[in-house]
């Protein structure tokens, strides 16, 4: 086991390497960077002056931000500071990238932990129900709220949820971190905390909308396939209670693939939800990344793609390991 | 014919609708029925027509009720398993072996799968009997892997791949033995698993089904069927995926667990050689029903039914040269629309036009042991009746 977690650790650096080589490419290359941006501004608002004009302003701050190396000795040098952990400083915000990275990940992690805690609550014991009972009203309740689920784009569930629960009940606020008149300076702790979670109700009830469909679906269809083994049908011949069958014997077997799905998606909870943060405004990783992004600030967007990756390939090898640990048929000796 | 046919085979939306409405309506209120027989024991429990029995079949029906249709699965099948006897039943494929066994066992796939009439006594040694037939599922739980347990055709299969051995067999221990301490209960699987021949009892304990052999897999089956001595082992085709050296041995440990529990065996399979080494007494069924029934001897030395002829011409004799080897002309019935006469009269090469004119033939006693559904044999016996079809109409 060991030795199969350590040759696939290699992989995964071999496949970093190359991933963030191309997204360095790909980002290098853009169009109309922050780099550009900031030359015209300045060429504009000096030119009148007799100052420098665009040329002159993009070469200058080329050289000043290490953009003039060329791609593969930028990636390189981008390449040797991230892995001293020295991700560069943003331009968009000002500050170190991991500073920056500090300061917002706790609210995506909340976000995503609130989220993935009630999508597995709701959507595993829902995906056995249908599965038990299968063609039955149940079923096709479950069915068809599911498909509206993986349907439904993020952007649009936001805008309804906004629209019932903002707009016409008026229960909460339509985005944003905080209430309108509420100042963190004349609230307690407990208050401002409060005030912090009703803001995370919508955004996390969009994120289990859009997310219960998916992993119902698959425990539904798991549980379907388990309950018509042979073993279910020897499991009855013993006598056990139909609860006991399909609560031990057979959910047993279901999580064999739900567990290495989940798994796969814990790292995710690090990475953010771009959509649902930037449309209620959360100040999440996936909010800032978004900015940093349309304001093309290459260092930081090459931090975010670099932990994404990070992540993706933490997420595979969790969702391996696991494999393993669930299912006695695929442990490695 | 060419227009009835295509009925049965093609159906339109509308009326697979209609069909499956229907089915649901049936399918409810027998589900519902069983469900109430629990407040009332008197509703299940009957007595024995002879208590050297250990099950009576009496006329059971077990219908599926399909989108296409009903499908006759089991349909009037009758006999009986006495004590510390191997009963075997042979048939071809889907002639309903195995739905009769799991009727036994109230396994029929429900709520599609219905056991919609007769009686199937189940002897409860003190006089008294459950008719599983409306048995509430509590009791079935007590029944099943304690009183009468099985095996299965699958050994590759039939065990839980997350589970090591020794739990699966303490499992069923546990479940019925609510007296028994832990320690007593490892005591008794090891003794099970060194019964059924594993020699490494102990390591056996705490493996996982995938690190045993197909052959090593059934004995445990069989461990697991025999871990509370049930009174009734069915065992449903358990050489069928197993190599012949294997497949021998399986019977013999079979054979020789059954007289040291003194338990009956209702053995399923359609092996001829396989029930003629093992079996006491044969059923021979055939599209649903019991063609004919009776000893061992009677059926191998004097099998009467032209369908019961028809199987023992078809297997291989060793030293016989023959060119091809025998097989019965025809096909079965479609299952969902069975003809109202003979079900071999299209295949019989005995059919006498007059005699085998009416409906489906009643059961002959042609002496004390051996029964057999055929006209031909009319005038040579008792009549003992015609099976009862349920109608599944007044349902």
């Amino acid at each position: 086991m060991g030795k199969f977690i350590v040759k696939r650790l290699l992989l995964c650096v071999v496949i970093f390497f190359f991933a963030m080589f191309l997204i360095y490419t790909l980002i290098y290359n853009l169009p109309s960077s922050y780099v550009e941006t900031t030359a015209r501004e300045l060429a504009a608002a000096t030119s009148k002056m007799g100052g420098k004009n665009y040329q002159e302003w993009l070469a200058q701050l080329n050289e000043q931000y290490g953009m003039n190396k060329g791609v593969v000795a930028g990636y390189f040098t981008w390449l040797g500071n991230a892995l001293k952990g020295d991700f560069g400083t943003s331009w968009k915000w000002n500050m170190a990238c991991t500073a920056k990275f500090a300061g917002c990940i706790w609210n995506s992690f909340t976000l995503g932990l609130v989220a993935f805690v009630f999508e597995i609550l709701i959507a595993i014991p829902l995906g056995v129900v249908a599965a038990k009972k299968q063609y039955s009203i149940t079923d096709y309740t479950v069915t068809c709220v599911s498909l509206i689920g993986i349907s439904l784009p993020t952007f649009f569930v936001a805008t309804v949820l906004k629209l019932i629960f903002a707009i016409n009940l008026g229960w909460l606020d339509i985005g944003g971190m905080h209430s309108k008149f509420f100042i963190a300076a004349n609230a307690t702790q407990w208050e401002n905390i409060l005030d912090l979670g009703k803001h995370f109700i919508l955004p996390a009830m969009t994120l289990i909308f859009v997310s219960i469909g998916g992993l119902m679906r698959y425990t539904r269809t798991n549980m379907l396939e388990v309950l018509n083994a042979d073993y279910i049908r020897t499991a009855r011949a013993k006598g056990l209670s139909e609860g006991k069958v399909i609560g031990y014997h057979a959910f047993r077997n279901t999580l064999i693939p739900v567990v290495t799905l989940l798994g796969g998606t814990l790292p995710g909870l690090f990475s953010g939800a771009l959509i649902t943060e930037t449309l209620f405004s959360i100040e999440g990783i996936g909010y800032v990344s978004y900015n940093s992004m349309i304001s093309g600030d290459i260092p930081f967007t090459m931090f975010y793609l670099a932990l994404m990756s990070v992540l993706t390939l933490l997420g595979n090898l969790i969702s391996d390991i696991l494999y393993a640990v669930v299912d006695p048929r695929v442990r490695v000796n | 014919m060419a227009l009835k046919r295509k009925n049965v085979n093609y159906i339109s939306g509308k009326e697979s609708r209609n069909i499956s409405k229907r089915n649901r309506e049936i399918t409810r209120r027998l589900e519902k029925e069983r469900n109430n027989s629990k407040k009332d024991s008197s509703l299940y429990m009957t007595k024995m027509h002879d208590e050297n029995n250990v099950v009576e079949m009496d006329n059971v029906c077990t219908y599926f009720f399909t989108d296409i249709g009903v499908v006759r699965a089991v349909d009037g099948v009758s006999f009986n398993i006495p004590k510390c006897s191997t009963v075997g039943v042979v048939g071809e494929s889907g002639c309903g072996k195995s739905v009769t066994s799991l009727s036994l066992m109230q396994l029929v796939q429900r709520p599609t799968g219905q056991v919609v009439g007769g009686e199937i006594r189940l002897n409860n040694d003190d006089g008294t009997a459950y008719n599983i037939v409306n048995t509430p599922t509590s009791i079935m739980q007590e029944i099943r892997g304690n009183k009468v347990s099985m095996i299965f055709q699958e050994p590759m299969t039939s065990l839980n791949p997350v589970f090591k051995i020794g739990a699966q067999i303490n499992e069923v221990l546990e479940l019925h033995n609510k007296e028994m301490t832990k320690e007593e209960i490892r005591e008794r699987t090891l003794e099970m698993l060194k019964m059924v021949g594993i020699a490494n009892a102990e390591g056996v304990y705490n493996m996982y089904p995938h690190e045993l052999s197909g052959g090593m897999r059934q004995r445990v089956m069989i461990a697991i069927a025999l871990a509370c001595s049930p009174k009734l082992i069915i065992a449903d085709e358990p050489t069928t995926a197993l190599d012949v050296t294997i497949q021998a041995q399986i019977l013999d440990l079979l054979r020789n667990l059954k007289d040291k529990i003194n338990s009956s065996i209702m053995l399923i399979t359609h092996d001829l050689g396989v029930i003629a080494e093992m079996a006491d007494y044969v059923v021979v069924m055939y599209a649903g029903r019991v063609v004919e029934k009776g000893t061992a001897q009677d059926i191998f030395h004097n099998p009467c039914h032209p369908y019961t002829i028809g199987l023992m011409n078809s297997k291989p004799v060793v030293g016989k040269q023959v060119e091809e080897l025998y097989n019965i002309p025809g096909n079965v019935p479609n299952p969902i629309n069975m003809p109202n006469y003979c079900y071999f009269k299209d295949r019989c090469e005995f059919c006498d036009k007059e005699k085998c004119s009416g409906r489906y033939p009643p059961e002959i006693k042609i002496s004390d042991t051996h029964i057999v559904s055929c006209y031909r044999f009319m005038d040579q016996g008792e009549v003992m009746g015609y099976p009862k079809i349920i109608n599944t109409e007044e349902l």
